[in-house]
């Protein structure tokens, strides 16, 4: 019997994912740990490998298809005394060997790929056939409008159940509470040679989760701003001073961000919160996010746990291999999810200051600019000093201004005084 | 000689590894078991069944004590420990018998020894240092269970620095008993032992007893063992155990800093559990090994192709049932069985055996809001629900968290008289996914307990009837 490969779970809260690349092509011979694709979650891009031999009989998904719900069969291997014939009963490659993800063949339509296209010919509606689905997954059909005719449920005996109508919603399926005519849209023709003036870039996962955590931040998250300067002069020197003892390590100035923060953290846990609308809830430990940019616009936050706790070094270290990951889309969930404060660093592109938008459920985040020369006046004289600006973001249900304030004073003494920060 | 190919073996008997090799062999596959001390693992043996053995003698002892408030005389009233422990192994017995001829009937072959991972889809069986068989299979389970966590100064002697082992077989009731940590296992000994008059002091790092029950109730459980005459210590840690003599001195140090030695005759270490990861041929393989546990997928795929791993030897909940339902889940997904899906973890239910009895499905309110769920929260005691009365056991409550939105069970947490027979009408629910409407539809039947997993729904929903 041909053995089939399903879409896996990479987490265990992981529903579905996005088929992003086929490393092998029909026919080809595998055997098991070789690398067979690569899935695409909305944060990270993990590898499948396969844990039989044999050969690849059929694809049956086409590259780039999205919301492929977790379990379904992906691809078929036949084993070595097994021949094209098995295959018989799996049906034939959608969009086999071109690989067009079906989403690019029609612009502007997207749930080519949702359970619903999934569905065989005529669901049940139009026989006036009972459809079975689970009492929560009607009432959320309901609330979100879908018509439980048109999907495909993956419970037992095929019953539609909670996951398949979170599918269904993530997918963008709203389809009206119509009749099964609802696939005819996708044939109309916007076939007519729209000479626009503009290249239509297909969203990929990251990009649609980053608009949304941050269009609901911005919409529901009542944001205020503080800015302070600090001298950077000292700390500079302890860095030059700390990096040409080892090659150990090799120490930035986001690192002693990260654990200044980390510190005033601790010492004002009202920032080190987050607001869960009948409580809040005051964190007990200080996880640090820190944003990095990736390629093609992308963004992502890595954690580092328990940064009150982590020398220099230790950050130093735990930032390159998360940084190093980040960009290379091989972070695991636990690298990403579970910060209490972010921290955003621009210095290193010459930005002063800049305000950033914060990364809920956290309640705060720190906007870093660069560290440059300026005219600073002390006791009526000028000087000339090196400055960075910081400016916090912070969510005003969860603390004031007042605590902001006395939260960024203590950041600021440990960045201008930086031996304290070893104490 | 014997056959040594096999389609999948598995290595330990707990509830993880048997109920794997009976599936197996239910899906055609050709199985194997190896076991090196007791068919039935802990479980049967040395943790859940033996413990309510003891349990159930507490509880009898409990109501025979209180005979005259049921109307009844009961002179003289007494104990003998070595039957209380004797009618507990001869339970655990029973039931070792019973695995055992369920993997017969299955055709499952068992192997006595001690299993390793040889390489190559290859298992190595030794006994007693000498080669018992080499085995091979292209599925190889690792179900080798967990022992009890022990801590630097916090080392069991099994003479008066007692595991579940020793507490287990008692040679004399001990007048007085320290339990080290507040979860499942440390709460039922606490209550069998103060139930037969040992003076009990439980020591709990957290700053509640239960610590992974949802708040309320266990405030409500420790207001029912301070009561009952338990001593309890939250926030608080035993720096060391000394054996001295026939009796232990324990180190006592709170979180504000005070100190305080106990003397006792025994102490119990109940702090969690370490998985059995050594020696059973890890080492050099793809399998991930994370603080003591071994490191699985949804399916339980180990980072070592054809090798999976199991139940509590890969990490919390450390229960049966999850290990049994790991196996069930592991198995059919390598034999290729159509819609296979992970096991939900926001559906096994916890269930502790103390008096009161204390059960628990899903979400705790704290970790529900946490989440950021809007909720609905019912409640009903005991003392409304006429059966609870008539048993003579008013102590207790059910309640029951939903989603405000979708009418959602997200969790269901109850405390009291047989709640661990109850909360499974709840994982019923859960599992079907029904919303307080089915529950508020469904017809209970009077004079139940039940009644009030009835009227915790209404109440979410300001419609409780009796209360």
């Amino acid at each position: 019997m041909p053995i089939t490969v399903t879409m896996p779970a990479l987490s265990p809260t992981m529903t579905e994912g996005t088929l992003a690349r086929w490393l092998v092509k029909e026919g080809d011979t595998i055997s098991a740990g070789d690398v067979i694709a690569e899935i695409e979650t909305d944060k990270a891009t993990m590898e499948v490998e396969t844990i039989d031999d044999g050969r690849i009989g059929r694809l049956l998904i086409a590259e780039g298809t999205e919301n492929v719900p977790v379990n379904e069969v992906i691809a078929v291997i036949l084993e070595e005394d097994e021949d094209e014939a098995a295959l018989a009963s799996f049906a034939a490659a959608p969009t086999n060997g071109g690989a067009v993800p079906a989403a690019a063949a029609a612009p502007a339509v997207a749930p080519a790929a949702a359970p619903v296209a999934a569905a065989p010919a005529a669901p049940a509606a139009a026989t006036g056939d009972r459809v079975f689905a689970s009492p929560l997954a009607r009432r959320m059909a309901e609330q979100a409008n879908l018509d439980l005719a048109a999907l495909q449920g993956s419970g037992p005996n095929g019953r539609i159940v909670k996951r398949d109508i979170e599918a269904a919603l993530s997918a963008g399926v709203a389809v009206p509470t119509a009749a099964p005519a609802a696939r005819a849209p996708a044939a109309p023709t916007p076939a007519e040679p729209v000479t626009a003036d503009y290249e239509e870039i297909p969203l990929n996962a990251m990009r649609k989760t980053i608009a949304r955590r941050l269009t609901e931040s911005k919409q529901t998250v009542p944001h205020f701003y503080l800015s302070i300067d600090c001298t950077l002069d000292r700390l500079l020197d302890l860095r030059k001073d700390l990096n040409s003892r080892s090659d150990a390590y090799k120490i930035s100035v986001n690192d002693f961000v990260i654990r200044a923060a980390a510190l005033a953290l601790k010492r004002h846990p009202d920032i080190n919160s987050q607001w869960a609308e009948t409580a809040l809830l005051r964190h007990r430990r200080v996880h640090v996010a820190v944003a990095v940019a990736l390629p093609n616009a992308g963004l992502i936050t890595p954690v580092v746990r328990d940064a009150d706790r982590k020398g220099l070094a230790e950050i130093a270290g735990e930032m390159k291999d998360l940084a190093g990951r980040a960009r290379d889309g091989k972070l695991m969930p636990e690298d990403y999810q579970g910060g209490t404060f972010s921290i955003s660093n621009l210095g290193m592109f010459g930005i002063d200051e800049f305000v950033a938008v914060i990364n809920p459920p956290q309640a705060a985040i720190l906007a870093v600019g660069t560290g440059k020369q300026r005219p600073v006046v002390t006791d009526g004289a000028v000087a000339v000093a090196t400055v960075m600006t910081a400016t916090l973001s912070a969510d005003h249900r969860v603390f004031g201004g007042a605590e902001g304030a006395e939260f960024l004073d203590t950041f600021r003494q440990l960045i201008e005084d930086p031996l304290t920060m070893l104490l | 000689m014997a056959d040594t190919a096999f389609d999948v073996i598995v290595i330990g008997t707990g509830p993880g590894g048997y109920v794997a090799a009976i599936r197996a062999a239910q899906l055609g596959l050709k199985a194997a078991v190896v076991e090196r001390e007791h068919f039935g693992g802990i479980c049967l043996n040395w943790g859940c069944i033996p413990t309510k053995a003891l349990l159930r003698s507490a509880e009898v002892y409990h109501s025979m004590q209180n005979a005259a408030a049921f109307g009844l005389s009961a002179d003289n009233v007494g104990f003998d420990l070595d039957k209380v422990v004797k009618r507990s192994r001869q339970v655990a017995k029973q039931l070792n018998g019973g695995v055992k001829g369920l993997l017969r009937k299955n055709k499952v072959t068992a192997f006595d020894g001690t299993g390793r991972l040889a390489g190559g889809g290859g298992v190595s069986v030794t006994k007693d240092g000498k080669g018992v068989a080499e085995l091979t299979a292209p599925h190889i389970i690792l179900a080798t269970g967990a022992r009890a966590r022990t801590a630097p100064g916090l080392e069991p002697d099994g003479k008066v620095i007692w595991t579940y082992r020793e507490a287990m077989v008692p040679d004399r009731m001990p007048d007085s008993l320290l339990v080290v940590g507040s979860g499942a296992i440390g709460i039922e000994f606490a209550s069998f032992y103060r139930t037969f008059g040992a003076e009990v002091t439980v020591v709990e790092m957290l700053d509640r007893v239960l610590p992974v029950e949802d708040a309320e109730i266990s405030a409500f459980a420790r207001k029912s063992f301070e009561a009952q005459g338990i001593r309890i210590l939250t926030s608080a840690g035993v720096e060391g155990l000394v054996a001295d003599g026939d009796g232990v001195k324990a180190t006592v140090r709170r979180d504000d800093g005070e100190v305080e030695t106990l003397a006792v005759d025994r102490a119990i270490l109940a702090i969690g559990i370490a998985g059995n990861v050594e020696d059973i041929g890890l080492e050099g393989t793809g399998v991930v090994v994370d603080r003591g546990h071994v490191v699985i997928d949804a399916f339980c795929r180990t980072g070592e192709p054809g090798v999976y791993a199991l139940g509590d030897l890969c990490g919390p909940p450390w229960l049966a049932h999850k290990a049994s339902h790991e196996g069930v889940v592991c198995v059919e997904k390598l034999a290729g069985v159509a819609d296979v899906h992970p096991l939900d973890w926001s559906n096994i239910p916890g269930c502790t055996y103390c008096r009161p009895q204390v059960a628990s499905i899903g979400m705790t309110e704290e970790a529900a809001t946490a989440a950021g769920r809007k909720i609905k929260v019912g409640r009903f005691p005991f003392i409304g629900n006429g059966k609870a009365i008539a048993l003579g056991e008013p102590e207790g409550m059910v309640k029951t968290i939903f989603d405000a939105d979708t009418g959602e069970l997200i969790g269901a947490h109850m405390i009291g008289a047989e709640v661990t027979e109850l909360i499974q009408g709840y994982g019923i629910a859960k599992t079907l996914e029904t919303t307080e409407k089915e529950l508020m539809h469904t017809v209970f039947a009077h004079p139940t307990l039940s009644e009030m997993m009835h009227e915790s729904v209404l109440d979410a929903y300001g419609r409780a009837i009796h209360f």
